[in-house]
């Protein structure tokens, strides 16, 4: 919210709120060992090996690290295209 | 007697370990405690310049693990606290002369004789650290509200779990209300949220410690100090008392609020 304010304001985001997000990040790779380039292909083979039995849009996929505690959970978003779609393509 | 063994760690040096270990005991010790300070960091003796003890060293950490010395020669009384004791860490040798059975063996012997055994352990995640937390039931985690600070708190919380001596507790330490208040430095609530353990205590920046430092008193002793009082409250905590945990919210908690009332104009 006061990020929001600032950017209305023409004033940077405070440097805490930029602190809190880097080290989230990095404390999602720390935990888990995975680099970003890791998801990237991850993403890449899921698209692949779900596409053989569903179709699906490659561009809307989502892959990302949720925090729960310490407990870190990956989550993969991944829209199939309904059959009307389908019939319109 | 059956002694606690409390663990003070931190993954990054510099953010107050010794000074918190130092602290924790003396606070303790006033309260009627026997108390042990052990000094884990082997080649980088500090927590005897801390309590203000350093010219009546005579057997350290080294010797008694080694057998040159029995435990009770090793401990040093505090001067000012009666029930408060150091052993040394051994400023010239080798960091391998302590193995974590060592530590193990020694903290069992002293938990007939004292209520708290406090370790203070080096930096880093290599041997000393391992050797600090060997023996712990309780370990507690110390950072600093600042990028680097809370990532190595994450690391060492993580090795923490794996050597199952968790869940370790969390002290904030040199919090910054008015760099807090502008935005510029983590709030104790980013902290929490990011490294997701529970919180035993925070205490803000405060000139007083150095001061203390300085002259060898503990800051726990000085009534006025508020990283005294901080770290009192935390002492006490560790007792069971029940003290609520000061104001953590993002205005800056309960310094911040008071600094605005005083200085309205601030904001």
């Amino acid at each position: 919210m006061s990020g929001f304010v600032d950017r209305l304001l023409g004033r940077e985001t405070p440097s805490a709120d930029q602190a809190k997000e880097r080290l989230k990040l990095v404390l999602v790779h720390d935990r888990t060992d995975l680099s970003p380039g890791f998801l990237d292909q991850l993403k890449d083979d899921l698209i692949q090996t779900i596409s053989q039995h569903i179709e699906i849009d490659p561009s809307s996929v989502r892959i990302e690290m949720a925090q729960e505690g310490r407990q870190q959970r990956l989550i993969a978003d991944i829209p199939i295209k309904s059959i009307q779609k389908r019939r319109i393509n | 007697m059956t002694g606690k063994v409390v663990t003070i760690t931190s993954g990054k040096g510099g953010v107050g370990k010794t000074t918190a270990t130092a602290n924790i005991g003396a606070a303790l010790a006033a309260r009627g405690q026997k108390v042990v300070c052990i000094d884990a960091d082997i080649g980088l003796r500090n927590l005897d310049v801390v309590l203000g003890l350093e010219n009546r060293i005579v057997y350290d950490l080294v010797d008694i693990v080694e057998g040159r010395c029995r435990i009770r020669q090793s401990l040093i009384r505090d001067k000012r606290l009666n029930e408060l004791y150091l052993i040394p860490s051994a400023q010239t040798r080798d960091k391998s002369a302590v193995s974590p059975s060592d530590m193990v063996k020694l903290c069992d012997e002293l938990r007939s004789d004292f209520d708290w055994i406090i370790i203070d352990s080096p930096a880093g995640i290599e041997r000393g650290f391992r050797n600090a937390i060997a023996p712990a039931d309780l370990v507690l985690v110390i950072t600093n509200p600042e990028i680097s600070a809370v990532r190595d708190a994450d690391r060492i919380i993580g090795l923490i779990e794996s050597e199952e001596k968790g869940p370790a507790l969390l002290v904030i330490n040199r919090i910054n209300q008015e760099l807090v208040r502008k935005g510029d430095m983590l709030t104790a609530e980013d902290v929490l949220e990011l490294l997701a353990i529970e919180l035993l205590g925070m205490i803000p920046e405060d000139n007083s410690v150095l001061l203390s430092t300085n002259r060898g008193v503990p800051v726990v002793l000085d009534g006025k100090s508020r990283a005294g009082q901080a770290i009192r409250n935390i002492a006490y905590r560790l007792l069971g008392d029940s003290i609520p945990m000061e104001n953590i919210g993002e205005d800056g908690g309960f310094i911040g609020r008071i600094t605005r009332l005083i200085r309205p104009g601030g904001d």
